[in-house]
């Protein structure tokens, strides 16, 4: 209407959820954490034939206290289990999880004693990358789905969820 | 009066620098370590199990996923210990073609190592470096077999498909490469005075102590004992080649990092000799009943069919008695004990794990040092954990 | 003379009694030997500067539940041991039974067989005597059995697919 004519180019008009995803999904810390041969391809993944460094991965916290996105690479046996309900609850808010690789998502080929069939019956998953190992254009094509999903996401519906868990 | 006590730290199975799922329980006074105690077990996955519960080919994939930075070499040792137990002899384009892909792989694993262990020690770019000379090997292995990491290339009784025709061209290419490359890495640590301090006269372990331990690998010829496989026992066809085998003095991390360097050039050189003499022939031994038929006369014969068919699903039955088959892989000496009972599966596959072995000297090799040597010391014993732990 | 002759008329000369029988299965020489002579056989051999056996490569054990093998003894302990002089390797097997297997440690001989033995002891439950640190090393500690017994089970998940998912997963034990 009339009133952006005559506002200076130099202010932006948005809405609060838009900046405050974009902000989320452009700058997100992985934790630096790999468990078996699908962390050799998120090695691979961050180096610098397929660079990650590019969509804002930059940077990857040994921390869990630092971290904001914690991507499963391997199989999950059921001594590691407990270690990573831990890593997962030391994470402050907000968190993602990318769940890489067939044996992250469901046990893959290992269907036995030793292994969790899928990390999804500890911690909830957003992403579910499979393959063994996916390729690296792969957990990228994942992590552009996880951040399509952090689009949808609203400032409203977190601190309710927040504001709920808190009490 | 206050007492002495010693800090019980504990380097947790999550750590940038543990090469995976390790756990070390240190004892520390002050920096010094006084006590170390590797707990392992985090990424146990009951492969020799699994191994159990299927048929000889089936099984095989189940070994990719050990060491997996060196997948071809977990395929080799398998494939050559049912091939004994079968009684099978390939033909010799089979034993080249393998012998060059085992070579390759040892030369991804070794560029996987010196990238991890310049990082843990503080040489950042050395990973990135690595990285990109291990995307020519992968090419590689995805003309091969359609994958990267897990290729089951290596099957039993020859290979999974002829090698493509462009095989020759990209190995001679990363020969090449890999060789110049080398001069780099060189330059950047071999005189680097950080480097040095970090690791000359760390971690040593003596030649006596290393065979008391069954040290295998790099971790035994830095010491000073000249054992390889290959030459040893040779398999495959590594007698004809032509290669040294190098040996360090002191038996420090220096010295191993300095041998592994050697052994990526000795394997370049092994890798272009096979280029050279590779002989023509089928890429598959031809004994009905055992070994698949080429998918060529599947297609086309109609006992090649049946025997397709038959033994994909019922297997092959093997003979009772059991066979131990040992290579040299890049960790070390890595075996297949398996044992059968008759039928058409395996009674036990035991794997002698390398890196298990090696890790059970981390005691020995880290206490009365300082704590940043611990670190040191776990990146040159080389580990990988899905081999440790199985 | 070969190797394969120094080494059986080593065990014999010594060790006559103690030898069940010997194996030659695809050119791999192992001894089945009694269970107490184990101890003083390895020692012997580890002194032996003409043999020079000093590189314990692997020990391993086999579990012969269900099969007519069972009848020597239900579990089958291997040492695997390699002379680096002469490059030659063979097998020394040991029958146990199948109530309290139980064999004499060799950690103060090899120090390599500290980590072995503890992974049989946890995949087998074979107990080693004079072992300084007979734990779990690879299994979590919550997990009761012995997992590479024939009568421990796969322990495997059917896949749910879309006619039975409303049913909880059917574990098959």
């Amino acid at each position: 209407m009339g009133l952006e004519e005559k506002i200076p180019d130099s202010i932006i008009l948005t809405s609060l959820d838009k900046v405050v995803n974009w902000a989320h999904k452009r700058s997100m810390w992985p934790l630096g954490f790999g468990l078996a041969c699908c962390a050799i391809e998120m090695m691979s993944t961050f180096a610098s034939h397929f660079d990650l460094a590019r969509y804002g991965m930059e940077v990857m916290r040994p921390s869990p206290r630092q971290a904001d996105l914690m991507i499963v690479s391997g199989r999950v046996s059921m001594k590691m289990a407990p270690v990573i309900k831990t890593l997962y609850e030391q994470m402050p808010n907000p968190k993602w999880v990318i769940a890489m690789g067939a044996c992250a998502s469901c046990g893959g080929v290992f269907n036995n004693y030793a292994i969790l069939q899928g990390v999804d019956r500890i911690i909830p998953v957003d992403i579910y990358v499979p393959g063994c190992p996916p390729r690296p254009e792969q957990l990228m094509d994942g992590i552009l789905k996880l951040q399509e999903k952090i689009d949808k996401e609203s400032v409203k519906d977190r601190h309710e969820e927040w504001g709920r868990k808190a009490v | 009066m206050p007492e002495e006590r010693t800090v019980t730290l504990n380097m947790g199975p999550q750590h940038p620098a543990t090469h995976g799922v390790l756990r070390v329980v240190l004892e520390l006074e002050g920096e010094t370590v006084v006590k170390a105690r590797p707990v392992i077990g985090y990424l146990h996955t009951g492969i020799e199990k699994t191994m159990e519960s299927k048929l000889y080919y089936k099984a095989l994939p189940a070994t990719d996923r050990m060491d997996y930075l060196a997948p071809m070499s977990n395929n080799l040792g398998y494939c050559l210990a049912v091939e004994k137990l079968m009684d099978i002899e390939v033909p010799e384009k089979v034993q080249w073609a393998r012998a060059c892909l085992a070579e390759l792989t040892r030369v991804n694993s070794h560029l996987v190592w010196l990238g991890t262990h310049a990082l843990d020690l503080g040489a950042m770019s050395m990973l990135l470096y690595t990285f990109r000379e291990r995307e020519l090997i992968l090419d590689v292995y995805e003309a091969c077999g359609g994958q990267r990491m897990m290729t089951s290339y290596i099957r039993i009784g020859g290979l999974a498909h002829d090698l493509p025709k462009d095989f020759d061209k990209k190995v001679r290419k990363i020969v090449k490469v890999v060789r110049e490359r080398l001069h780099d890495y060189e330059a950047l640590l071999t005189d680097n005075e950080i480097f040095i301090n970090r690791t000359k006269g760390v971690a040593v372990i003596s030649a006596e102590e290393a065979i008391n331990y069954s040290l295998s690998g790099p971790m035994l010829r830095g010491s000073g004992v000249k054992h390889d496989m290959r030459k040893a026992n040779p398999y495959s066809g590594y007698e004809n080649f032509d290669f040294e085998i190098p040996v360090g003095k002191n038996g420090d991390a220096y010295d191993r990092y300095l041998l592994r360097l050697e052994e990526i050039r000795q394997s370049l050189r092994i890798a272009e000799q096979a280029l050279d003499g590779m002989p023509e022939g089928p890429y598959r031994a031809h004994v009905p009943g055992v070994v698949l038929p080429p998918k060529e006369d599947v297609l086309y014969k109609m006992e090649s069919l049946i025997f397709h068919f038959k033994i994909i699903t019922e297997g092959f039955e093997a003979p009772f008695g059991a066979v131990y088959q040992a290579i040299e892989g890049p960790k070390g000496e890595l075996g297949f004990y398996i044992s059968s009972d008759g039928s058409n599966k395996p009674h036990r596959v035991r794997v002698r794990p390398p890196a298990f072995v090696n890790l059970a000297a981390l005691p020995l090799l880290v206490e009365g040092s300082l704590f940043s040597d611990v670190i040191c010391a776990i990146g040159s014993i080389d580990i990988v954990l899905g081999e440790v732990d199985r | 003379m070969p190797m394969e002759e120094k080494v059986r008329s080593f065990l014999k000369s010594s060790f006559g009694d103690a030898i069940i029988r010997e194996d030659n299965f695809r050119e791999q020489q192992s001894f089945y030997i009694k269970p107490d002579a184990l101890a003083p056989i390895c020692e012997e051999l580890l002194h032996d500067g003409e043999l020079d056996v000093r590189f314990l490569s692997d020990i391993t054990a086999l579990d012969w539940l269900g099969h007519e093998e069972e009848n020597n003894g239900r579990f089958e302990v291997i040492y695997n041991l390699y002379s680096l002089s002469h490059r030659y390797r063979f097998f020394l097997k040991v029958h146990l039974p199948a109530n309290n297997p139980e064999i004499a440690s060799l950690t103060h001989l090899w120090q390599g067989a500290n980590w072995l033995e503890r992974e049989v002891y946890d995949m087998m439950g074979i107990r080693f005597e004079g072992h300084p640190d007979l734990t779990k090393i690879l299994t979590p500690d919550e997990l009761e059995g012995y997992p590479l017994r024939k009568d421990f089970p796969l322990t495997y998940e059917v896949p749910q697919f879309s006619w039975n998912k409303d049913q909880p997963p059917e574990v098959i034990k």
